[in-house]
């Protein structure tokens, strides 16, 4: 039970220029259950923090008051509990309920009372294991499940969701919405940033609209605020219920085969796998956690080695090299044919700056001068990153890192484009970019893979699916 | 590829005693052996540390497997003294042309490898026996250790496996951009140092993830801590350190007694 009061606020982290909040009233009363939305980089994240007590007054610049209960968040940290987006990095001890009780020590429970306290919050979320469970065994919508028994069992007031479910695949995510809906009591508030609206909207009853410039621009009952911001809330990236993407099949039929997986496994993460790649044809691999999709990826990719099997590259892909498995190709000749977008975009930055990042591709394959800027400002201007072009790839935000780790695997121009997950936790504009971009590709005559649990990314684009089963489940 | 696990049966009798007090004997046991240069009183030691296994719960083969880049780095030093030393006092008791192994050499060689397996196996044993949360716990609770520091490490430590997989993540993110190092040495230093240092930024923004995630949970905060779990320090704790100090002390004894006892300083 707890009250928020922001008057005036804003938030400036320190060495930034630009406001990451600013002008922000908005009172919300206790028990209340807020999503609270807004366009990429409108400073939600920020005020999540603020509120939590996150930001030490000598870390930036405030306008303007944050009040819990009348108090200064950083005074109030015990009404207050946040769950965070990465699970990996906020779970802090090797066993599930050493975790859970982490928290209460922290907070000087008595040791008699910390046990069932921990056992309580466990049944809340309808956490499935015994407490002496590693915390490194448990999938990622578990782990978030046990983040958020860390977060309840302080019984905090006011509990923060900071996008909970967006590194989960769908069936996780729905482990963690349920848990929410069902470990909530009725007078504890609640606030949550989430851009799949459909998902959030069962848990909250008023929509807050942060505006980019500052200042709050929609604030309301979820149809209300809908039925009057809808279509531009939609335009700038969130997913607004009722406004669909059409979706880009191909106009002609599939070409030539590019690359083919041959009973290609490596035991025990993928089982022997048949598969193959055609031009123009944009191909979807589906199929449970732990199912091997990401290892096909990477074989298929020529990144790894199969263990079983073999991956063989067409003539049409790889001219006079189409004798030599794609693994044991030099990494300049890989990447002229086969281009791989991984999962966690900032794996794959190596240089200081967004132009150089899409410079070095072209630059090792041996192009000359001219083409490698062409190309470089072709793709800045193609995936909206002209202005970012000095920026530094470890700043940006995870739509705008997700848009450079694609282009930067199409500065080569390879025939074949595989991607793992390329549209998780990406807001509505990035994704349809995405559709657009790799259904472009397609029509030109290259071969697009993705890696994906999206099924709205699969009906949108694929024109084939292949979908993989966990090695345990076969005979 | 070191594993820090634990691999020892829990419930064997000086497994099950205090990680601080497992600590404090290892302690004991390496300093003595480190202030000698005798291969007498290591060789004792490393016998009493073998006998009492058992009792620790680690089978045989698997401290064998533990030991294994020790055992290889004995060899080395063995190998390595024995081609090179400049001291060939002692009967000859090899001449093959350059080579020439006397008794001096070999006692001196025999005697380093033997000191290091003396000081490194207590450490093994330990960190084989006891879950990295109990230490932790016990060096709060026992050891008066900081938590900041004790449960800071323990939280990064978690992390650790990680790593490898990220290392092998970026390693193949790179391939994919189309950088490696074929067989240029100076360029595969130079993509190691960038994969390195890839992997270190990589290190450091989530290890303050879950710095910010633990001071949400009121980690560091100034309130006085309670425990969750336990830890006791009892006789049977004081009993092992002690009889660790004893043990120790009869090694150099005997070694003395021999007329062997060579002292690192004097």
């Amino acid at each position: 039970m707890a009250a928020v009061t922001l008057r005036g606020f804003g938030w400036r982290h320190a060495g930034r220029r630009r406001w990451a909040l600013r002008g922000v009233d908005l009172r919300i009363e206790a028990g209340e259950r807020v999503l609270l939305l807004g366009p990429s980089g409108a400073g939600k994240s920020t005020l999540l923090a603020a509120l939590a007590g996150l930001l030490p007054e000598d870390s930036g610049e405030q306008q303007g008051t944050v009040e819990i209960d009348g108090l200064d968040p950083r005074k109030a940290r015990e009404r207050v509990g946040i769950v965070f987006q990465d699970p990996e990095s906020q779970l802090v001890m090797a066993r599930c309920g050493d975790d859970v009780a982490f928290g209460l020590e922290n907070r000087g429970v008595p040791t008699d009372e910390i046990w069932p306290r921990v056992d309580e919050a466990l049944r809340r979320v309808g956490f499935p294991y015994h407490r002496e469970r590693a915390t490194a065994a448990l999938s990622g919508g578990e782990q978030q499940r046990l983040a958020l028994a860390g977060a309840l069992v302080l019984r905090p007031g006011l509990l923060l969701l900071d996008e909970p479910t967006a590194n989960l695949d769908p069936a996780g995510g729905e482990l963690v919405r349920r848990a929410v809906a069902g470990a909530l009591d009725a007078d504890t508030t609640l606030i949550l940033v989430e851009h799949r609206v459909a998902d959030a909207l069962p848990l909250v009853d008023r929509v807050v609209v942060l505006e980019a410039g500052g200042g709050v621009r929609a604030d309301g009952p979820p149809e209300a605020v809908f039925a009057a911001y809808g279509d531009a809330l939609a335009d700038e990236g969130v997913w607004v219920p009722g406004h669909p993407i059409p979706p880009r099949h191909a106009t002609a039929s599939a070409g030539e085969a590019l690359l083919a997986a041959e009973r290609a496994g490596l035991p025990p993460r993928l089982a022997a796998t048949d598969l193959r790649v055609r031009a123009g044809e944009a191909l979807a691999v589906l199929g449970p956690n732990g199912a091997g999709k990401s290892t096909l990826a990477l074989l298929l990719g020529g990144l790894l080695r199969p263990g079983s099997g073999r991956v063989v590259a067409t003539a049409a892909l790889a001219d006079r090299d189409a004798g030599t498995p794609p693994h044991r190709w030099r990494a300049p000749a890989l990447a002229r044919r086969i281009g791989s977008v991984f999962q966690d975009p900032e794996h794959q930055f190596v240089t200081g700056t967004v132009h150089d990042e899409l410079a070095l591709g072209p630059r090792r394959t041996g192009q000359p001068e001219p083409a490698v800027r062409a190309t470089v400002d072709a793709l800045l201007d193609r995936l909206r990153l002209t202005k970012l072009a000095g920026a530094n790839p470890y700043t940006l935000s995870g739509g705008e890192a997700r848009r450079l780790s694609v282009a930067t695997a199409l500065a080569t121009a390879p025939r074949l484009l595989i991607c793992d997950e390329p549209t998780f936790g990406q807001d509505r504009r990035t994704w349809r970019e995405l559709v657009d971009l790799f259904a472009d590709l397609r029509d030109a005559g290259h071969g697009v893979v993705t890696v994906t649990h999206d099924a709205d990314f699969v009906a949108a684009l694929a024109d084939r699916t292949v979908t993989l089963r966990r090695p345990e489940d076969r005979t | 590829m070191i594993s820090l696990e634990p691999v020892a049966e829990p419930g064997a009798p000086l497994a099950r005693r205090n990680p601080v007090a497992k600590l404090a004997a290892a302690l004991v046991f390496s300093v003595v052996m480190v202030a000698t240069l005798d291969p007498v009183a290591p060789a004792i030691a490393i016998a009493v540390e073998l006998a009492l296994l058992p009792l620790f719960g680690i089978r045989y083969r698997v401290l064998a497997r533990r030991a294994l880049p020790l055992l290889v780095g004995g060899f080395g030093i063995v190998v390595t003294l024995v081609l090179f030393a400049a001291d060939r006092s002692g009967r000859v008791l090899l001449d093959a042309g350059p080579l020439l192994v006397t008794s001096g050499v070999l006692v001196t060689a025999l005697g380093l490898a033997l000191r290091m397996f003396a000081v490194a196996l207590p450490g093994i044993i330990v960190f084989a026996t006891t879950d990295p949360t109990d230490l932790a716990d016990a060096l709060v609770q026992n050891a008066k250790a900081p938590a900041r520091f004790a449960i800071g490490a323990l939280a990064a430590f978690r992390l650790v496996p990680l790593l490898g997989q990220e290392w092998q993540m970026i390693e193949m993110a790179r391939r994919a951009r189309g950088v490696d190092a074929g067989r240029n040495p100076v360029a595969r230093l130079r993509l190691f140092t960038s994969t390195a240092f890839a992997l270190l930024v990589g290190a450091i923004r989530r290890g303050t993830r879950l710095a910010v995630a633990m001071d949400a949970r009121g980690f560091d905060a100034g309130t006085p801590r309670t425990v969750a779990r336990r830890q006791h320090f009892g006789t049977a704790d004081g009993l092992l350190v002690a009889g660790a100090a004893v043990l120790a002390g009869a090694a150099l004894a005997v070694s003395v007694a021999l007329g062997t006892f060579r002292p690192l300083i004097g």
